[in-house]
């Protein structure tokens, strides 16, 4: 089967609504962080795949935008978790219903 | 004749590959592969078992008493005897540890420790497989090794067993930086990261004689010492196997794992060690390149074996020389010196460049890294002056 | 490109990433986590970006998966499972999914096949980030630090 970029688009949209779906329904912190690096990371798929059929000459902006959007996803990840950490540290639980006071 | 016998092995696999011409191009492809993942593993399997035998002898005679010498002559079909050992021991898998972990955590430790190995150019036009950013698909690999202690450590629900883990991943993070960045000279002065190239920039003589390694340069030296201790670290050797130090936490990740499981353990941490010796003959040693003109006629595979195993036996040299570290002796090393001697590297290798590389860059360059380094031993020195020692008895 | 590779690694990928977003066991859905992103390591790979999925592998699974599996570790209390799924989620979800969905099918300049190109080498990109992205390039680096120096504040102990 000849691969269109419509069949990359679909992967794309589909790793996307499964991070959604990390992010939305999932009660713990950590998780929601991982559906919001799936979200991220179906954003790079989406680049590099319009990259790849777009026509001649080529620029290498897709590879880009993927390379530094995959360092500021890992930054954000980390400071992320770090938060997780404290909020733990000071409440004791990580189940974001817990989480709806703004008093510390 | 010296290059037939030195493309041996490529004449063959072209020999096997035309007995299958009529073929579909992409069966063709996937035989081409095969043959070089089985010629990979059978030569990497042979080197693993004659090691651990070797090994042992050399640790023993260095301890003054012979290793094992019973199994054969000299002890050499001893792998056989540790293999049949291993592979007939029952295997106990701890009642509440998590199954499906604890089952893939050898899996892919030693999975990724053989991909490790097919970057390596291992003679003249013998590298497994070529990819354009052969040195980053080596470290990416290698990083993925973490995630397999870890889940080593924690499958075993077994508290020595998640301690070994999460000492093993610190030491094995904190010693990826100074592993990387000393390998960014050596990409930045041959100008590529695939293997092929680096070797190719190291091939010719300096004055006639000397050859054109980047081991000979300051920057290269320094880089090649660096690159040398942090491989001990990440493979978990003495000086350097906290992880696995048998004295403090039985096995540290290993310790739930029996029969061949451990074995399999065991054959990963060698073929890890094995894959960064490989990488450093290969950046530092000028991979299958001769040191001498007159020696060019041995073919360039049996060279590269040669650098090889001469660092094997540095790193079991160093293992049955040296006492284990401490933890936070090596955090301390790793990221209040090796880190900031790697950096030097870098720009010691940029002014050896720009100085022309000659003798005079070769000369500004070291003052670059003797700077550096006195500074910094001066700065790190524990400051701790220890009184003259005295004995009690052995006057 | 190989359509049956195609098929194979989408499969993979959507299946451990349903399965790090619905697992109810912590580290395992952390540790299918890993694998989605290697399947998305692996489409790189089948679109020719080979620098990008070595880097998406490299930090993603060598650097974030082991930061997650960590903080799962960190912040455990004895409790292994996530308890708790919230089904609007899923609602939500596939209304995305089925407007995504209608608007690539939409799109008629979207299904075209790929032309040939020539390989982009790590030499490439190392050259544009040196010229044309050197801006990006040292503002990653200067939020890269901050990002690092923050982690470090945020999870320090404190003093009393």
């Amino acid at each position: 089967m000849t691969l269109t970029l419509q069949l990359f688009l679909i992967v794309s949209a589909a790793l996307f609504c499964i991070g959604l779906l990390a992010a939305l329904s999932r009660r713990h912190a950590i998780f929601i962080l991982i559906g919001i690096e799936m979200m991220l990371a179906a954003a790079n798929l989406n680049f590099i795949a319009f990259w790849r059929f777009s026509p001649e000459p080529r620029q290498p902006a897709g590879v880009m935008i993927a390379i530094f959007a995959i360092a500021i996803a890992a930054a954000e990840a980390a400071v992320g978790l770090a938060l997780v950490i404290s909020v733990y540290r000071h409440y004791r639980t990580t189940n974001v219903d817990q989480l709806d006071q703004l008093k510390g | 004749m010296t290059d037939s016998l030195d493309q041996i092995f490529v004449r063959g696999k072209q020999l096997l590959l035309s007995s299958m011409a009529h073929a579909p191009d992409w069966l063709v492809q996937i035989a081409s592969s095969l043959i070089n993942i089985f010629a990979l593993l059978a030569v990497f399997l042979t080197l693993f078992a004659l090691m651990s035998v070797l090994e042992r002898k050399i640790l023993g005679r260095i301890q003054n008493r012979y290793g094992p010498n019973r199994v054969g002559p000299f002890g050499l079909f001893q792998p056989i005897a540790d293999g049949i050992k291993m592979l007939i021991k029952e295997d106990i898998v701890p009642a509440r540890s998590d199954k499906i972990v604890h089952f893939l955590a050898p899996v892919l430790i030693a999975a990724t420790a053989i991909l490790a190995l097919g970057i390596i150019p291992y003679g003249r036009g013998m590298t497994p497989f070529r990819i354009d950013g052969g040195i980053l698909f080596f470290f990416a690999v290698g990083s993925t090794t973490e995630l397999a202690v870890f889940m080593a450590g924690w499958g075993s629900n077994n508290k020595f067993s998640m301690l070994g883990a999460m000492r093993a991943i610190a030491q094995m993070i904190s010693y990826e930086l100074p592993l990387i960045i000393t390998v960014l000279p050596v990409v930045m002065i041959a100008g590529s990261l695939a293997p092929d190239t680096i070797v190719a920039a190291q091939a010719g003589y300096v004055f006639g004689f000397v050859p054109r390694w980047f081991v000979f340069t300051p920057w290269g030296a320094a880089a090649f010492i660096l690159f040398f201790v942090s491989g001990l670290v990440e493979s978990n050797r003495t000086p350097f196997d906290v992880p696995e130090g048998e004295s403090e936490i039985v096995a540290g990740h290993m310790t739930e794992y029996s029969g061949f499981k451990y074995a399999t353990f065991f054959m990963a941490e060698y073929i890890g060690m094995f894959a960064i010796t490989g990488l450093a003959a290969t950046l530092f040693l000028g991979g299958w390149h001769a040191p001498i003109r007159i020696l060019e006629f041995i073919p360039s595979y049996v060279w590269f074996f040669a650098k090889l195993n001469a660092l094997l036996f540095v790193y079991v040299w160093l293992r049955g020389t040296l006492p284990r570290t401490r933890v936070d002796q090596i955090m301390n090393f790793a990221w209040k010196f090796m880190l900031p001697m790697a950096f030097t590297c870098i720009v010691a290798a940029a002014v050896w460049h720009y100085t022309g590389r000659g003798l005079r860059g070769w000369l500004w360059s070291l003052v670059v890294i003797a700077i550096v380094y006195t500074v910094l031993s001066t700065l790190l020195d524990t400051q701790k002056k220890f009184a003259p020692r005295t004995y009690r008895f052995a006057e | 490109m190989n359509g049956v590779a195609f098929i194979v690694i989408a499969i993979l990928t959507l299946a451990a990433a349903l399965a790090a977003a619905t697992l109810q066991k912590l580290m395992h859905a952390a540790l299918s986590f890993a694998v989605t992103f290697v399947g998305i390591a692996a489409f790189f790979f089948l679109l020719g970006a080979e620098f990008v999925g070595l880097v998406q592998v490299f930090v993603y699974i060598g650097a974030v998966a082991v930061l997650i599996v960590f903080t799962i570790l960190l912040t455990r209390r004895d409790v292994e499972k996530d308890r708790g799924f919230n089904w609007s989620g899923v609602v939500v979800a596939i209304a995305v999914f089925g407007g995504l969905i209608s608007a690539i099918f939409k799109t008629q300049s979207v299904s075209v096949a790929a032309p040939a190109i020539p390989a982009l080498t790590v030499k490439r990109i190392g050259e544009v980030l040196m010229t044309n992205y050197v801006w990006p390039l040292q503002c990653v680096g200067l939020l890269l630090t901050a990002a690092l120096i923050g982690a470090l504040i945020l999870v320090m102990e404190e003093k009393g």
